[in-house]
């Protein structure tokens, strides 16, 4: 026990980047082939395998399915009354989708907002919670209430074609909960419950007092970067990457992650593994050149007035010299006598 | 209201789509327009679509009405004594064709017995739902479905007798199987396709066991002695063409041998089956490098003709030889015209293949396999009854692939080949294993086909008791022989000065991008070099402007061709490389090499 720390830390020369990348690799194949995953679960579905993988390396701006688990404070978690009505505030629910039918009533340049009932009921939502959100959210209006519709009032007199658009404006307006989730799930999770969301928007979600901000995530990495900072970026690209390849049923030592995380961040930004990002920034254009689009880079490279110094792995193994890993990485050097001064 | 299409163009509405439908039907059955028309209500759309293009694909099946099959034993008694055929069915309205659209609109019953009056076709017989190749794997119902194409397919690489004529045709890449059986256990589509004039496989037996290891990974132990009585013995066929060209200027090819003074020539003992007219003569046995059709061409530059004047000398060797390493036979000569007139040869060789370790064969049900040893029989097991198998199948390739309908094939073949009979495995119309294990029964043979082993070697009984039974083989075309390939020199290519890659080139084995990946992994730098050092070269590079510049070895000059100065380097890198940097220069960038001394 006394060596092994030592003997665990890797040597100079260890091309650990692409020990890191085979190592992610190789199971990556076995994904593509593994046709019988989730068949006929009714869940939400949710990007997984390797399609979710490329996309978190490439970093994307917009994830194909973005959603969110959101815990609910240790107080709360258990009492299923609270849960699903923190879920029910959650969903964003547009006007559109508790109308009946819309009039435009051209005499009076008004719209009038038929009301589904049923829909009401279902989403437990007054009328006048209605018109107090709509207010707030869509001003220099007049709301009125009448039974089952509301009437609106713009306050400056409208053209034919803006009343319309005014129309259009209104129903995509959300009367209730937080922009961005368009789907929510309240499960079980140990003796308490979670919501997991499909969309997302955890800035706003934070904001919710029932909820454990503490645990609350998203899979958003770009939102994480913008709301809490690039370390929680880093720490996010390797759970999500972590847990998709766990999903798989596939042990990849965490390490091998935490490697490529630390590249695509170590800038303070997110940069994907492509040519516009990690790759794109690398020095030699020899290097960005034998990723992708080559001649684009070389002509880059050209107009630049590039040199490449040759320092790199690939551009040896281009060349056909020693690359500077492992066994070709140590030099030796001459030790030269100080010339004494006279 | 619904819509009516006819083929896809709106014709109109109709108010009672069902009856529509219904009156369509009865037309075509009545014969009062084409029975090739096919129609169909789309309830979603609630569009009635008439089809009558060509391209689609249509399946006959039998009609029902109020759960009563058209077909009544009156037909069927017709059909026997030949009065009915299959046509006369069609225009009495007892079958009818159905395409892809139209069978939307069917309930199709798969059996007789299970019809209901909700039913409106029956299947002519339940095999029907499967297709040609997979309604030749036996028992195919009890295995899962990728399995039952995997075995359907295979068969399609399977080495038969591929054609009655095959000695009279000159096919490329041709096998022919020897000592063909007709298989214990048939399938009713192999009548239908004459599968007895063209097998393709043996019946073997079989034990299902591991042995000693050479059976392992799919791999399967196979008795030499039986290889050496004729197993699985093919031939191959391979043809060779040579025609005799007609040039601009009069100038032609002519089939001869060669003067020694001509172009190209090869060495004279490879010209030795030659006859006169320079064609090989027929059983002559030949080996790599021996020419089958002599041949000269005219020289190929105008240049080449004024240095040498005319004459044979300037001529060259255009001759056709064997590229196949072993020993193998001219079957036939055919001497003949091509389609512009010229003469045009063509020489099949016949090489024998024997079974060897590493060929590959295959059972009807998917799970192939390669030859790891040829044991003698005395080293096999062998039953009490002194049986020893052809074949030793390894267990592992079973549990995981659930190919169920092996299992049954060997029982029944067991039970077929005792009984003297053959058996009908057909796709859900078969006899079950209840009926083999009693004939296996009244045979003296355990009901479940395991048997005691004993062990050739030791001479002790084997501890378990062993599944042997009797099972349809087939080997398939890919050969050891014609794949075998390893390089240590050889020749490369022009342009990149690189190894040439395949086979037929002699060509190396590529340590490619992944494979590079590795040896970095590894820290391997300096072996990695070693590796790419096929297209190493040492370049005079210019120390000036950095370009490529000429060194002349024998003045001890040196100039660079772009700035004139006469001081250069010589810089080792490969080849490729310095084709990357003239392609940059054709591209317009001026890419310099900078050979400086090392800084940092």
């Amino acid at each position: 026990m006394k060596t092994g720390k030592n003997d665990l830390k890797v040597e100079n020369g260890e091309s650990v980047g692409i020990i890191a990348a085979q190592s992610i690799g190789e199971p990556g194949t076995q994904m593509t082939m593994n046709v019988f995953h989730h068949a006929g679960v009714s869940d939400m579905t949710i990007t997984q395998g390797l399609p979710r993988i490329i996309e978190i390396f490439d970093a994307r701006k917009n994830p194909s399915t973005p959603s969110m688990i959101i815990y609910i404070k240790p107080e709360f978690e258990k009492d299923e009354k609270i849960v699903r009505n923190v879920a029910a505030r959650l969903l964003e629910i547009n006007l559109s989708d508790l109308t009946k039918s819309v009039n435009i009533d051209l005499l009076n340049f008004r719209v009038i907002i038929n009301l589904d009932d049923e829909k009401l009921g279902s989403y437990d939502i007054s009328i006048d919670e209605i018109i107090e959100n709509l207010s707030s959210r869509v001003k220099n209006a007049s709301y009125e209430k009448n039974e089952n519709s509301i009437i609106v009032k713009p306050d400056s007199d409208l053209t034919v074609i803006n009343v319309y658009k005014f129309r259009a404006k209104l129903l995509s307006t959300y009367v209730r909960g937080v922009k961005g989730i368009n789907q929510v799930l309240p499960v079980r999770y140990g003796s308490g419950y979670i919501i997991k969301t499909s969309g997302t928007n955890l800035s706003k979600v934070m904001k919710i007092p029932e909820i454990d901000e503490m645990r609350t995530v998203t899979n958003d990495i770009w939102e994480i970067l913008e709301v809490l900072g690039i370390d929680a970026a880093r720490e996010a690209i390797i759970n999500e990457v972590y847990a998709t390849l766990d999903a798989q049923g596939l042990d990849v030592d965490s390490r091998h992650v935490m490697i490529v995380a630390d590249q695509m961040t170590n800038t303070g930004i997110i940069s994907g593994i492509t040519r516009y990002g990690i790759v794109g920034s690398k020095s030699s254009p020899l290097a960005r050149a034998s990723f992708e689009t080559p001649i684009k880079h070389l002509f880059g490279a050209s107009v630049h007035n590039e040199v490449d110094s040759l320092r790199g792995v690939i551009e040896n193994v281009m060349i056909n010299q020693p690359a500077p890993v492992g066994t070709g990485l140590p030099k030796l050097m001459v030790k030269q006598k100080k010339e004494s001064k006279k | 209201m619904s819509d009516v299409y006819v083929d896809h163009v709106f014709l109109g509405n109709h108010s009672n789509a069902l009856e529509f439908v219904k009156g369509v039907k009865k037309l075509r059955s009545d014969g009062k327009i084409p029975e090739f028309i096919n129609v169909f209500y789309d309830e979603s759309e609630d569009k009635i679509e008439i089809l009558t293009e060509k391209g689609r694909i249509r399946r006959p099946l039998i009609i029902v009405e109020n759960g009563k099959s058209r077909i009544t034993d009156v037909h069927l008694s017709k059909l026997q004594k030949g009065e009915l055929v299959w046509s006369d069915l069609v225009k009495e309205g007892v079958v009818e064709f159905l395409d892809a659209d139209e069978e939307e609109n069917a309930f199709i019953s798969l059996n007789e017995k299970e019809l209901t009056s909700e039913h409106t076709h029956l299947e002519l017989t339940p095999f029907a739902v499967v297709g040609l190749l997979t309604g030749m794997v036996p028992y195919a119902e009890h295995n899962q479905g990728p399995r039952v194409s995997f075995g359907s397919k295979l068969q399609k690489q399977g080495v038969g007798v591929y054609a009655q004529n095959f000695h009279l045709r000159q096919d490329t890449d041709t096998h022919l199987l020897h000592y063909p059986q007709r298989p214990i256990v048939e399938t009713i589509v192999l009548n239908h396709i004459n599968y007895d004039d063209h097998p393709i496989g043996q019946n073997v037996v079989i034990a299902v066991m591991s042995f000693d290891g050479y059976n392992m990974h799919d791999s399967i132990i196979i008795n030499k002695a039986s290889i050496e009585r004729g197993l699985f013995r093919s031939t191959y066929f391979k043809p060779y063409k040579s025609s005799e060209l007609k040039y601009l200027g009069g100038q032609v090819d002519l089939f001869e041998i060669p003067d020694k003074e001509v172009r190209g020539f090869k060495k004279e003992e490879d010209y030795r089956f030659l006859e006169d007219d320079g064609i090989i003569f027929p059983e002559s046995v030949v080996t790599k490098d021996d020419v089958l059709i002599g041949k000269t061409s005219p020289p190929r530059f105008l240049a080449e003709m004024e240095e040498f004047k005319m004459g044979v000398e300037a001529r060259r060797d255009a001759s056709i030889t064997v590229d196949d390493s072993g020993k193998s036979v001219v079957d036939t000569v055919v001497i003949t015209e091509n389609e512009e007139g010229n003469k045009s040869i063509k020489v099949k060789l016949r090489i024998p293949k024997i079974p060897e370790m590493g060929d590959k064969f295959t059972t009807r049900h998917g799970q192939k396999g390669v030859i790891g040893i040829m044991l003698a029989p005395e080293d096999m097991p062998q039953t009490a009854d002194g049986v020893i198998p052809d074949i030793i199948f390894n267990p592992h390739s079973l549990p995981g692939r659930m190919t169920v309908s092996q299992l049954l094939e060997m029982i029944a073949g067991k039970a077929g080949a005792l009984q003297g009979e053959f058996i009908d495995g057909t796709v859900f119309d078969n006899v079950g294993e209840k009926e083999f294990s009693k004939i296996l029964k009244n045979h003296g043979f355990r009901e479940d086909g395991a048997e005691s082993l004993i062990d050739g070697v030791t001479g002790e009984p084997l501890k378990a008791r062993i599944l042997v039974g009797n099972i349809y083989y087939l080997r398939l075309k890919h050969l050891v022989s014609s794949k075998i390939h390893a390089r240590s020199r050889g020749p490369m290519q022009l342009l990149t000065r690189q190894p040439t890659e395949g086979r037929a080139k002699d060509g190396g084995l590529r340590l490619g991008e992944m494979e590079k990946d590795v040896l970095i992994a590894h820290g391997a730098s300096l072996l990695l070099k070693e590796r790419f050092d096929s297209d190493k070269t040492i370049i005079p590079v210019c120390d000036n402007c950095g370009l490529t510049s000429i060194y002349n070895k024998f003045r001890n000059e040196s100039v660079c061709p772009s700035c004139k100065d006469s001081r250069i380097k010589f810089v080792e890198m490969s080849y490729a490389f310095k084709l990357l940097l003239d392609e940059l220069r054709s591209l317009g960038i001026h890419p310099k090499i900078d050979v400086g001394p090392k800084k940092g």
